[in-house]
């Protein structure tokens, strides 16, 4: 996910939120699916709303590729910026914070306060780098599992999720379907392709091929900055499309009126990239760019769940599924959420489907969407109304 | 609701399976589900229309329904209805084919091309008709079959599809209230509509 969406505060959000921890695993180190434990592990979350008495209106929003905990809200008055899925949740919002409670965390492996490669390795009292464990999306919802459990909830009336937030959200369904009543899956697929792997590939190789970044070890010098930015850059270009790029920067020149002849950024889409790279640097770290994207490629929901067929990793549980895909996404397409769709139909699942006509490529589920807002509050209302009415 | 989904939703038994085929906003669905418990889902091919039935709740699926039915199960729903839409299809056979496997019953309706409007169109007036039911000029019509009640029967019979019910009605296309044929159904009756199983 990217940080073209540009937020606007309009007063009608969550509001002051604050960012907490929850720690597990300290005595007994939490077992990962590659075979390697780690231990103990810390959960960056944030919660918007109130978790009704039975803890029946719980939901889950898992976060993409580089996203963090951070959904909803600002952290003081004067934080200019609010969560990267403001848009989405709060009061009368897609995610109606006055009847949901709406958890997101930090995935594990990520570097916005979970533990991760840039955290201390027990064993050493140094930064993990490379021995930190290779994980996989399915270890990142169980110890998604362990702070829900921690915060009092044994079943999640919805778990939201765009990209590798979807991913997630499909292991939930596939891994704990008795705790999940209702998966929303957006802009993603059940494994990645190879041009998607493709893609990742050459943003981890820009990494390795700093100098800066010295086996993983450089958090007590010079960061790999340039390799992180260049990832960033190809990752962006993903996120975009064809269309949007041109209704965005067409070929207009950056602040010059004539090509410099030199390489300096003339095209304002070569500053956008630039500009996107050199702030990712600020806030992320390199190491936990690599595991991550790491375990979204190694996702193939069918293969773990499923023994190779993805009707059958969906074959236990009554979970509703709501899939949406966008018009013009082509790092998650809209055959890859059809594919996923046929499965659930051969499951026998409640699977409601649409692709949103978008011209802004992959990010469009980031973007104010009155009708994403309207599939997704239409589908939880009527999830909650069957379930209290005892239909479900 | 429409006089012909009231029809059809007093066909269908409560607490059933339903599959929608070409849905629009979901409205049959809705109905079943508040007033029968009836888990229902519906395929529509517009977005829009798909959209607007998702956000009330209802489970659609936006696609074409020939594919869409396709990836079920056998007897995956008790019912499948089919409603207004036979008449747009390129392949009705295959495509009732498809439905009789998914579904125990099919509910399938049509505007009845033989009502007596259309034939005075035809006869006094020698044009292709234009009417409430069919209100397309010939060159921008989605409606590509020209079904008669008369024609529909013969159909089920010649490829051993049971008829259960076989309703002819008059009414309004968007119309709350109308009239049950009984006399002369090919000539008066405006829709027809059929509750069909395999033999």
């Amino acid at each position: 996910m990217s940080e073209y969406a540009e937020h606007i505060v309009d007063g009608a959000g969550v509001g002051l939120v604050k960012k907490r921890f929850f720690t597990f695993a300290e005595s007994n180190p939490f077992p990962l699916v590659s075979g390697a434990d780690i231990g103990p592990v810390t959960l960056a979350y944030e919660t918007y709303g109130q978790l009704a008495p039975d803890a029946s209106n719980a939901v889950l929003v898992c976060h993409a590729l580089t996203g963090d905990s951070h959904a909803a809200g600002i952290y003081s008055p004067s934080d200019p910026k609010p969560g990267w899925w403001e848009v989405m949740i709060g009061p009368g919002k897609g995610l109606d914070t006055d009847k949901y409670f709406v958890v997101c965390a930090n995935v594990l492996g990520g570097c916005m306060g979970s533990t991760g490669p840039a955290s201390p390795n027990p064993a050493t009292g140094k930064p993990y780098g490379l021995a930190f464990p290779v994980l996989t999306i399915g270890d990142m919802v169980r110890a998604q599992k362990a702070l829900l459990e921690h915060l009092g909830i044994s079943r999640l009336l919805s778990v939201v999720g765009g990209s590798m937030g979807g991913m997630q959200v499909l292991e939930w369904a596939a891994r704990y379907p008795e705790m999940v009543v209702s998966a929303i899956p957006l802009a993603t697929a059940a494994k990645h392709s190879a041009l998607h792997i493709a893609f990742h590939e050459v943003a981890r190789q820009a990494i390795v091929a700093d100098p800066d970044w010295n086996g993983g070890d450089y958090y007590d010098c010079a960061k790999p900055a340039h390799g992180l930015a260049v990832a960033r850059m190809i990752g962006h270009i993903t996120y975009l499309s064809d269309e949007a790029m041109r209704h965005k920067f067409g070929r207009g020149l950056q602040d010059r009126a004539d090509f410099s002849f030199s390489f300096e950024a003339d095209f304002q889409v070569e500053s956008y990239l630039r500009y996107q790279g050199l702030k990712f640097v600020e806030r992320f770290d390199a190491n936990s760019f690599l595991y991550i994207t790491r375990a979204a490629d190694y996702f193939d929901l069918g293969a773990t769940h499923g023994g190779g067929s993805l009707t059958k990793a969906f074959s236990r549980g009554s979970t509703r599924f709501l899939v949406v895909s966008f018009s013009s996404d082509w790092l998650y397409p809209t055959y890859q959420s059809r594919e996923l769709v046929q499965a659930l139909k051969r499951a026998g699942k409640d699977v409601s489907f649409c692709e949103i006509e978008a011209q802004w490529g992959h990010d469009a589920f980031l973007l104010d969407s009155p009708r994403l807002a309207g599939l997704i509050s239409g589908h939880l209302e009527r999830t909650q109304r069957d379930l209290e009415r005892g239909i479900l | 609701m429409r006089y012909d989904l009231d029809l059809i939703a007093s066909w269908i038994t409560p607490g059933s399976r339903v599959l929608d085929l070409g849905c629009g906003k979901g409205e049959l669905l809705e109905f079943l589900h508040e007033t029968k418990q009836v888990r229902g889902f519906g395929v529509e091919q517009d977005e829009s229309n798909a959209a607007a039935g998702i956000s009330r709740g209802v489970s659609i699926l936006q696609g074409d329904l020939s594919q869409e039915v396709g990836d079920y199960p056998d007897n995956a729903f008790d019912f499948v209805v089919l409603s207004q839409t036979l008449q747009q299809v390129p392949e009705p056979l295959k495509l009732l084919q498809k439905i009789l496997r998914v579904g125990r019953k099919a509910v399938v309706s049509f505007p009845n091309f033989a009502h007596w409007r259309n034939r005075c169109q035809l006869f006094f007036q020698g044009q292709a008709p234009v009417t409430p039911e069919l209100p397309y000029d010939w060159h921008d019509t989605p409606n590509i079959r020209v079904i008669t009640f008369k024609d529909f029967s013969r159909f089920c019979t010649r490829h051993l599809i049971t008829v259960h019910e076989a309703v002819a009605i008059k009414t309004g296309p968007s119309s709350r209230s109308g009239l049950v044929i009984t006399r002369l159904p090919n000539l008066l009756a405006n829709y027809g509509i059929f509750l069909l199983s395999k033999q």
